[in-house]
């Protein structure tokens, strides 16, 4: 592989590992909300978080730049406060991926919970443990291979992450062109053996993360 | 300690299973909740302890609303005995009675040797110390629910709250553990329990609620509650109530169904 590859290839690593510890902090928590709570907007909440799974990734990454962008909802005062935006950097490949694969770590992970038996939190709760303490000590631990099957995928969906990523961060070697955006510029202009290196790398790792999430999901089972 | 129940609505997110319950309930008094399957006790009990919201009405702890109270304060007045189920882990039972303490030990604290001596001490006080090192997934029916009565004890509560307490021991520790009701009140707990029979009721409590449809169809002293008509009009069998000499020389009451006069099971009940 050419060093081109490599570069690609490591910033895919950091993305996807960036994105899938960010899913953990705001995924599970949302799963848990999803699972345990009525509260008024559950519904909406739902439909927002699942929206990435429905809508082609270049619609996700539109609404992403109209949020994030110089001119975005957000991203406009950032900018105005900051001179700086997040749209085209590193961290815009890591929110791009982040979005796109969080409908998998809360749909994971709220399943998970769900079939956690409530008389367990109850006991829990009759004996003075609070909701929190409960959630992270009972809860949590009991739906724990469902949580690690979720993060896996979210993992995989991270690394293989292309049209929002283009749309928010670009195609930016060394900065926001990872491994399968290289794979579109390589095959775009004729290096074909390059592209098959990179393909070839994403195949196996693809296959490595299915096999353990098949061997996750066996145990929660 | 006092509990007050005004006017309590319960049941489920989508689904009202009673209304309109009040009872108040004294440290030192034992209250007996009765009723037909599906008549909403277990609901109730789930709802005085908070584990379910309540539709509507109050529950009052010395005059405070326990609606703001958290989890740790609830479980500093309220013990909760659940109906015996099996097990999922295999803690010792001494481990499961030491869960009692949760809610007095520190945030990050461990069991102190005062609390494993406070589990000691009501594994003794129900005379099944000798379950200490058993597997609570591996011992019987009657000893998981001695088990979970010592570790509602070790919660030292105020306020006891016992789910069909009797339902899955033989006839010897049914007796064992009405006995030890007494005893609890006469400590100055406040006991409130649900069972099916009404004998146990006559021999345990104070005052007796009669829960039908959700509703409290009758509530006062076991002898003016429990009657052939209220039976009757509630589970729809014919009994006869009547007093005994007992060994050891005070009168009980007992209630006897007569067998044959009763109509078959009415189809309005629910299961559970």
């Amino acid at each position: 592989m050419s060093p081109d590859s490599i570069t690609a290839l490591w910033l895919s690593l950091q993305v996807a590992v960036s994105a899938t510890a960010l899913n953990a902090l705001v995924g599970i928590p949302i799963a848990y909300v999803l699972a345990r709570r009525r509260f008024w907007g559950r519904n909406l909440v739902d439909l927002l978080v699942t929206l990435p799974l429905i809508l082609p990734p270049t619609v996700v990454g539109y609404y992403l730049i109209v949020l994030l962008g110089r001119r975005g909802v957000l991203g406009a005062p950032l900018y105005a406060l900051t001179g700086w935006t997040v749209a085209f950097t590193w961290y815009a490949a890591v929110i791009a991926a982040t979005v796109m694969s969080l409908p998998l770590i809360v749909r994971t992970v709220r399943a998970a919970i769900e079939s956690v038996d409530r008389d367990l939190e109850r006991a829990a709760y009759t004996l003075g443990r609070s909701e929190l303490r409960t959630a992270l000590e009972v809860t949590l631990p009991l739906a724990r291979n469902g949580i690690l099957a979720g993060l896996v995928l979210a993992f995989a969906r991270a690394l293989g992450e292309f049209g929002a990523t283009l749309m928010l961060a670009g195609n930016i070697p060394g900065r926001t062109a990872t491994v399968p955006l290289s794979i579109y510029t390589a095959v775009q202009t004729g290096e074909s053996a390059e592209s098959l290196a990179l393909v070839a790398v994403l195949t196996a790792l693809s296959c490595l993360v299915l096999i353990a999430a098949n061997r996750l999901g066996a145990r929660a089972a | 300690m006092r509990l007050d129940v005004q006017d309590l609505a319960f049941g489920y997110a989508r689904k009202e299973v009673g209304r309109g319950v009040s009872f108040s309930l004294a440290g030192g008094e034992v209250l007996c909740l009765l009723g037909p399957n599906g008549g909403g006790k277990t609901t109730l009990f789930k709802t005085v302890l908070r584990l379910l919201a309540p539709h509507g009405g109050r529950v009052d702890v010395d005059g405070d609303s326990v609606a703001g109270w958290s989890r740790l304060r609830l479980a500093r007045v309220f013990g909760y005995v659940p109906q015996a189920q099996l097990g999922v882990f295999p803690f010792t039972v001494a481990e499961i009675v030491l869960m009692g303490r949760t809610a007095h030990i520190g945030p990050f604290a461990t069991p102190s040797r005062g609390d494993r001596a406070v589990a000691e001490e009501m594994l003794a006080a129900l005379g099944i110390g000798h379950l200490a090192p058993r597997p609570y997934t591996e011992i019987s029916g009657g000893e998981r629910q001695l088990t979970l009565i010592a570790r509602a004890l070790a919660q030292r509560p105020a306020i006891l709250v016992m789910d069909e307490p009797t339902a899955s021991l033989d006839f010897g520790n049914q007796v064992r553990v009405l006995a030890e009701i007494e005893q609890l009140a006469r400590r100055g707990i406040a006991v409130m329990l649900s069972t099916h029979d009404p004998d146990h009721a006559f021999l345990c409590a104070h005052r007796v609620a009669l829960l039908h449809h959700g509703r409290l169809a009758r509530l006062g002293p076991p002898a003016e509650v429990i009657t052939r008509e209220s039976l009757r009009e509630v589970y729809g069998v014919d009994v006869t109530v009547t007093e005994l000499p007992r060994a050891d020389g005070r009168v009980a009451r007992v209630c006897v169904p007569t067998l044959g006069s009763s109509p078959p099971l009415h189809s309005g009940e629910r299961a559970g």
